[in-house]
């Protein structure tokens, strides 16, 4: 915990009003970061040691009366020092933009996918930022609270199984 | 003396006769040559039957292929999603005729718990399904007797041309 806190600390001095919010889930330390400093934060904590991002998950929080209707969460872990933290940023719906971290984390290449896929999250300077879970044909995104859950779309191809048959 | 389910009248010369379709039928049933479509737990059943404890062999469907050009009987054993839909569309239509297809389990019969954006509520919107086996995963005496009730509905089915999907794939309701 000592090691987290002066983890924290430094991420607290070098990048001043960053961290909006701090709180506890279950043990972990849980940081809500201003959207603008996010990657600078995972730069740094990856320095710190946090060799693996372990998830990124995507929050609708429609019904929730937030003031951010989006958030994306970011799991992390540090394999030398066994420690945990969780990353927090609220996303407003209308501007779904932040910065990939799949230039940090090679994970991230999918977990960043599955946020897109599933919430519409547009995370900039990804490589390859396609639908990886829904085909390609469907429209909207299907963990958004506003998606009808049952409503299945057919797709007409297998172009997502086989790109080099796309044209066929 | 004949063979069972074949009407057979034996001439005094060692010649046999009996009906074309007859023979044919008599022959594709015990015969059938599966096609596991296999995408969840439930194909992890059909593992099961296909082994020595309860033997599909004994019901002459043994012959597991895994190429949809040598086998006649699809058994479509899991979730299939809309993502995969055309895939397993595309399979049936490369299996020649006569093919015959089992259902097996909840999820492929009607979606399952899966009721939601995912998965496609029961195969039979996109190919035609002869034989429905409940379960989540069914028994494997259960993907027998879906086999022996296979067999009887060739037995008595007419000679038959190629069949027509029920649904034309790709449209959405």
């Amino acid at each position: 915990m000592e090691k987290l806190n002066n983890i924290i600390d430094k991420i607290k001095e070098k990048h001043v009003d960053a961290i909006e919010d701090t709180a506890d889930s279950f043990g972990d330390v849980v940081l809500t970061i201003a959207r603008k400093n996010i990657h600078d934060v995972l730069v740094d904590l990856k320095d710190a040691g946090f060799d693996l991002l372990l998830d990124i998950a995507g929050v609708d929080a429609l019904n929730l009366g937030r003031k951010e209707r989006f958030e994306v969460v970011y799991n992390l872990y540090s394999l030398s020092q066994d420690l945990r933290l969780r990353l927090r940023v609220n996303v407003p719906e209308d501007d779904m933009n932040l910065p990939s971290a799949t230039d940090l984390w090679e994970s991230a290449n999918w977990a960043e996918r599955e946020a897109y896929d599933m919430f519409g999250f547009n995370f900039e300077g990804h490589p390859n930022l396609a639908r990886i879970l829904c085909h390609r044909e469907f429209v909207g995104h299907a963990l958004r609270k506003d998606y009808p859950v049952m409503k299945g779309q057919w797709a007409t191809g297998t172009a997502d199984l086989r790109p080099d048959l796309e044209n066929e | 003396m004949g063979v069972k389910g074949i009407p057979i009248s034996k001439h005094e010369s060692g010649v046999i006769t009996t009906r074309t379709d007859e023979l044919l039928r008599w022959g594709r049933k015990n015969s059938l040559w599966p096609l596991p479509f296999g995408t969840a737990c439930c194909a992890i059943e059909f593992m099961g039957v296909v082994s020595s404890p309860f033997d599909i062999s004994r019901f002459g469907a043994e012959l597991v292929r895994f190429s949809p050009r040598q086998s006649d009987l699809m058994i479509v054993a899991g979730t299939i999603n809309y993502k995969i839909g055309p895939v397993l569309k595309r399979i049936y239509d490369q299996m020649c005729e006569p093919k015959y297809v089992i259902s097996m389990g909840a999820c492929a019969c009607s979606g399952g718990f899966y009721d939601n954006y995912a998965a496609i509520q029961g195969i039979d919107q996109i190919i035609p399904v002869d034989v429905f086996i409940p379960g989540c995963p069914p028994r494997p005496d259960a993907i027998l007797n879906a086999l022996v009730k296979l067999q009887e509905k060739i037995d008595q089915e007419p000679q038959r041309g190629p069949r027509h999907i029920t649904r034309e794939h790709g449209k959405t309701e």
